[in-house]
């Protein structure tokens, strides 16, 4: 297995052809947006959607269902579309990073160190979203850092493998000390936390996070060519010219940019940055030009649609979404790892 | 000219104040929390509840209301879905920034104290009967809490008691800052787990070095453990004098750890003698 997992990601065009595939992605996000923004516990109907949110409507409940299609679930569907495109984009590049379809940034420590920079704030601080964030940010930054400067003493991406390995014990078992000194409401927020939630979602919070990491996105998809010469290897991506240590660092911190604020907002949600990416090299092949914005476009997808399933399967009550993508992207994952093994 | 003012100031508010006690009771109540319910009901107003949430399990009629979700990550829209014209928050329910919406959203949202003491109980009870518009229920149910926590009989000495609740089948101990330590020490008892921080597992060593002369669980945790005779059995309980003389007293969970208006209940239950048996008592 693991020869197979080692090897390097082919550079072939996938069975899709890119013309189509644009329009198809764009209007499945479109159309699941309309289909979630007129689903949830309060029933709108879709064929009164576009009057109530004109305020033309004259149903009689016309009031309030404006006020919850543009107060609560325009800003958590349009968190839920960013959060989905920022993981799949992250996953996206970690995988070219590594040369491993199974990479996210889980695994060189991102996403644990941001945990744990939740985690400390939420048991020593009060829990604040501005600290939760600002500290998440801090762990995922002090992680990556930590990985990388490990990882430059062994050559090539071994090294770093390693110590992501290393800096996700030592962070799961800091999380699980603070766990240990957490009372007993932090350790329901801890509980909730890490079982990821859309629910803080709202506009003014949107309106910090949706300019940021979109520049910050649009930073990283500037990469496309260096990511497809490392796809041939370390060495032969020198000789074509591309600054191969100096791009490995400005990525690996743009995903530490990028995840820490995310991950501090959402808590835990798991597999989108690792199951999507690979479905669209699937289809579309390595191609990094193609494979990034196609992927940011399928990971908001699959958000999207795991936060309508979170909001409507319990209703009046709602699941954890990281549950939702979990028990799907779980199954999916171990079929990838059987279906490799050949 | 500040005369003036002082005087409008005060006029708007007694206007106010009037217009707010003209204003119908509420008619349909979401309470977001066990104990907040248990007061809803204690007080009469259970046929105004129209949903609650997932820790709401006391009275049994409270358990076949819609649920919208556990307090501390309750659905935004499921409470909206609703229509309440009252919502009874706790003060851990959240996340905040949904207790925050359901304000800008229109609701009228009364947010109150969680904490386990006495101050806090009655604010909770003052609290949930205002805004419910039974001023004079609250009144009567804080003093009538009052008079039966003065008549319970004291309890002689304090004895070293421990705490042991079990969800998984480990037994874990009660320390400071929990609604069961609070019960405890209102009851007259010491717990042996005072230096703790909330509850944490219990080593069989430390059980040991405790010395604890009377134990304390909830039925849930004695069913979560086996049975008295296992906990009974549990290593370094065995050698306790407690264990050894079987005494052992089994709290309902929610008279335990509710911490609510049947708080009287659970002081007489602690206060009876725990011998030599266990003495089952459960919620009416």
């Amino acid at each position: 297995m693991s020869q197979s997992l080692r090897a390097p990601l082919p550079l072939v065009p996938g069975p899709v052809g890119i013309a189509w595939l644009w329009p198809v992605l764009l209007a499945v996000l479109l159309l699941l947006l309309l289909l979630s923004a007129a689903s949830g516990a309060v029933e709108i109907p879709l064929a009164e959607l576009p009057r109530v949110v004109l305020g033309h409507s004259t149903a009689a409940e016309a009031e309030l269902w404006r006020s919850i299609v543009l107060e609560v679930r325009l800003p958590r569907l349009l968190f839920a579309a960013l959060a989905g495109a920022v993981l799949a984009l992250a996953g996206a590049v970690m995988q070219a990073l590594f040369r491993n379809p199974l990479a996210e940034p889980g695994l060189v420590g991102i996403s644990s160190g941001a945990s744990l920079g939740a985690v400390c704030a939420i048991v020593l601080g009060g829990g604040s979203f501005a600290l939760l964030a600002s500290s998440a940010f801090v762990g995922s930054l002090l992680a990556t850092a930590a990985a990388y400067h490990l990882g430059r003493r062994h050559p090539g991406m071994a090294g770093l493998l390693l110590a992501g390995i290393a800096i996700n014990a030592v962070c799961g078992s800091l999380i699980g000390l603070f766990t240990y000194l957490a009372d007993d409401n932090q350790l329901r927020s801890l509980t909730f936390w890490n079982m990821g939630s859309l629910a803080g979602a709202s506009w003014p919070r949107l309106l910090v996070l949706l300019p940021l990491l979109l520049l910050l996105s649009a930073l990283v998809l500037r990469y496309w060519r260096a990511l497809n010469a490392l796809l041939l290897g370390e060495r032969e991506a020198l000789h074509l010219g591309f600054p191969f240590k100096s791009i490995r660092r400005q990525l690996i911190l743009l995903t530490a940019l990028l995840i820490g604020p995310l991950v501090a907002a959402t808590g835990g949600i798991g597999f989108v940055g690792l199951v999507v990416p690979h479905v669209v090299r699937m289809l579309l092949g390595a191609d990094h030009r193609r494979l990034l914005p196609a992927a940011m476009l399928g990971g908001a997808i699959a958000l999207v649609l795991a936060d309508w399933l979170a909001r409507t399967v319990v209703q009046p009550a709602e699941l954890p979404i990281g549950i939702v993508t979990s028990l799907v992207g779980g199954p999916f994952f171990l079929w990838l790892l059987l279906s490799r093994r050949r | 000219m500040r005369f003036v003012l002082s005087l409008w100031l005060l006029a708007s508010a007694l206007l106010l104040g009037t217009a707010a006690s003209f204003a119908a009771p509420p008619q349909r109540v979401v309470s977001l929390g066990g104990p907040l319910t248990e007061i809803v009901y204690a007080l009469g107003g259970g046929a105004q509840l129209v949903a609650v949430d997932q820790s709401s399990i006391y009275p049994a009629a409270a358990a076949r209301l819609p649920k919208v979700g556990y307090y501390r990550q309750f659905s935004l829209e499921g409470v909206v879905a609703m229509k309440p014209d009252l919502v009874l928050a706790s003060d851990q329910a959240g996340p905040p920034e949904a207790i925050e919406q359901l304000r800008r959203l229109g609701l009228r949202v009364v947010v109150l104290p969680a904490k386990a003491d006495l101050e806090s109980l009655q604010r909770r009870i003052y609290g949930v009967a205002g805004a419910l518009q039974l001023n004079q229920d609250g009144k009567v149910l804080v003093s009538r809490l009052q008079r039966e926590l003065a008549a319970v009989p004291k309890l002689a000495g304090q004895p070293r008691a421990l705490v042991l609740i079990s969800r998984t089948g480990q037994p874990e101990g009660a320390g400071k800052d929990t609604a069961a330590d609070a019960t405890l020490r209102l009851a007259g008892y010491r717990n042996v787990l005072a230096q703790q921080q909330g509850y944490k597992p219990l080593s069989a060593e430390a059980i040991a070095a405790l010395k604890p002369e009377v134990i304390i669980t909830s039925s849930m945790s004695l069913q979560s453990l086996g049975g008295l005779d296992k906990l009974l059995a549990l290593p370094g309980l065995a050698h306790t004098s407690a264990a050894k003389q079987r005494k052992v007293l089994v709290l309902d969970d929610l008279l335990l750890l509710g911490f609510g208006p049947r708080l009287p209940e659970a002081i007489r239950a602690l206060r009876q003698p725990a011998l030599p048996a266990a003495t089952a008592v459960s919620a009416p």
